[in-house]
């Protein structure tokens, strides 16, 4: 599994628990270091070993941590980075839902060994969406509800999510927009310039 | 997609386009389809005055309204060279324009004109290139700015990207260049002294070498070390010679390189130091101090130490091997002379070596090795 995932999960437990924390699940998950490098590659057992002993850490279930997760990627300020990327994909929450199809080749152009579950939308109306999340291990749909979550209210979207779990290796959510521009949302500016 | 070349022909060859529809067979129909697919586009008249500037190049200069003035007085041409008219202008079409606004911020911008059919004057599509980021900062534009079919906004998620991913390597980079220099650390640090190994010194040896500057080079032998290792052990040994390690970096100075090169043996590399005398003053406060008895346990230690230097000056070419040989070969000759002293190389050594022949300097050290054991029974 690529560094940037597994590095998530380590950022996460430390940006919203404690470095301490963290350090005691890498002990308690036995991967042999202290910290994950963003750049380089992990045996998959590990990520899955890291991910079981934060769940038993925090006494959350799997689903709910990597929701957590989700959320947490687009809207902490040290990941501000991937929540910038993400509002390249479209000037409103519906463009960024149709952007999403791409994400996996728009995240390999950046990082040519990370590998993304593959993404695709269907429009089921002018209002609801449903999401497919393919990937060879399950959860990333769920670390999608957390990210969608977010996204919409960086956009200012009043949604609707529900997680539907795996059917025949296939993750989906449904989406449905209730308002598009329901609050102001976080700005974004192209040139990098500090936001808001 | 239409683009503008495509839109200037169609006007051009307006009647065998006819069945088609929609050719724009005016400048306000260009203009409005320009404004949909180039929104940083200008039309000229034939006189080279702006007529018509698309929302974006207009949004560059928002308190500057540029329909009505000439092309010419806003942008500067920077290729190709000397156009200064609008005829001049004219003969450029098709070619890549350099440009740059006159007054700050001097944004260089890219540019393709084609002319307007019947000298109607022309239209010219105007892009960031390579200052796109810049542009975007400066001028605080957004993705409606830009058409649908621009790839601005993805080159700007890739120059972000590439530069989120180029950082997080960089910080492998660094941490890694951490680890390398703490393991080259460990290479050249001999563990149990805390003191430069055997090739930290070499090392060392070259560089000052290389450097061409002068330098001395001590060799120091622990005497009736083995005994106290025979006598108190392995632990004892090890005390003895941490201690040594301590008092030899006390009595040298900080650009000094006190290296432990074998079981008992020492080499000090003294930079930019030549002085007999001063060496001299070094090596009897070593000895001196080591001297003093050390405990361990309810035992004491008691050792002492011979050292034998060579001067980088007393040679054309120094050379390593060489000057390791000699200043062995005046260790040996301070041991010789009874122990507890200090010698300075000089060529008579060489004929008297060891036990009156002559030792040669490749084998000097083996000998060494063996020399202490006889001289101790001479001497319990």
């Amino acid at each position: 599994m690529h560094g940037l995932i597994n590095r998530t999960i380590q950022s996460f437990v430390r940006d919203t628990r404690s470095e301490a924390l963290w350090l005691e699940i890498a002990k308690a998950a036995e991967l042999g270091f202290d910290d994950f490098e963003a750049m380089l590659s992990y045996d998959p057992a590990l990520t899955k070993r890291a991910l079981g002993a934060v769940a038993c850490k925090l006494g959350l279930p799997q689903d709910a941590l990597l929701e957590d997760m989700g959320t947490y990627l687009v809207s902490h300020k040290n990941t501000e980075a991937v929540r910038r990327l993400l509002r390249f994909g479209g000037v409103d929450f519906v463009e960024f839902l149709h952007s999403l199809d791409d994400l996996p080749d728009r995240a390999r152009l950046a990082v040519d060994d990370l590998i993304l579950p593959q993404l695709e939308l269907r429009e089921r109306s002018a209002e609801r969406f449903t999401l497919q999340v393919s990937a060879r291990q399950r959860g990333f749909g769920a670390v999608m509800m957390g990210v969608l979550r977010a996204m919409a209210d960086d956009y200012g979207a009043l949604v609707l999510l529900e997680y539907v779990p795996e059917a025949e290796g296939v993750e989906s959510i449904d989406i449905q927009l209730i308002e598009a521009a329901f609050a102001e949302g976080r700005g974004f500016d192209l040139g990098g310039a500090r936001d808001e | 997609m239409p683009k503008v070349g495509d839109l200037i022909w169609g006007a051009r060859g307006m009647n065998d386009m006819k069945p088609m529809g929609a050719v724009p067979h005016d400048l306000a129909e260009l203009g409005r389809l320009m404004d949909a697919f180039c929104p940083m586009h200008v039309m000229l008249d034939a006189a080279g005055q702006m007529v018509h500037v698309g929302a974006t190049l207009q949004k560059l200069r928002p308190d500057a309204p540029m329909v009505g003035k000439t092309f010419l007085e806003v942008f500067e041409l920077r290729r190709p060279q000397g156009v200064s008219s609008m005829s001049e202008l004219m003969r450029s079409a098709g070619v890549k324009l350099h440009l740059r606004f006159y007054d700050t911020p001097e944004t260089a911008l890219k540019g393709v004109l084609a002319p307007l059919e019947g000298g109607r004057g022309a239209v010219l599509n105007i892009g960031f290139g390579i200052s796109l980021i810049e542009g975007v900062r400066d001028y605080a534009l957004v993705s409606s700015d830009f058409a649908a079919t621009d790839l601005a906004i993805e080159m700007l998620y890739l120059v972000e990207a590439k530069s989120a991913a180029m950082e997080a390597s960089r910080k492998l980079n660094l941490r890694l260049q951490g680890a390398m220099i703490a393991a080259e650390e460990q290479a050249y640090t001999d563990t149990l002294t805390g003191l430069k190994n055997r090739r930290a010194m070499d090392h060392v040896l070259t560089r000052l070498i290389e450097r061409k500057r002068g330098f001395a080079l001590m060799q120091i032998d622990l005497d009736f070390f083995k005994a106290v290792n025979d006598t108190l052990g392995h632990a004892a040994g090890d005390h003895v010679l941490q201690n040594v390690a301590r008092f030899m970096v006390e009595e040298t100075r900080d650009e000094d390189t006190v290296a432990r090169v074998g079981g008992d043996e020492f080499v000090i590399l003294f930079d930019g130091l030549t002085d007999r005398e001063a060496l001299s003053r070094v090596a009897a406060r070593i000895i001196e101090r080591l001297e003093v008895p050390m405990p361990f346990g309810e035992h004491f230690c008691r050792i002492s130490a011979s050292c034998g230097t060579v001067l980088s000056q007393s040679y054309g070419q120094p050379d390593a091997g060489v000057m390791l040989a000699d200043a062995d070969m005046a260790l040996y000759a301070s041991k010789k002379a009874g122990r507890a002293q200090h010698s300075f190389f000089s060529e008579a050594m060489r004929d008297v070596g060891g036990d009156g022949g002559p030792i040669p300097a490749a084998i000097a050290p083996k000998h060494k090795g063996a020399r202490p054991r006889e001289e101790r029974r001479g001497e319990e």
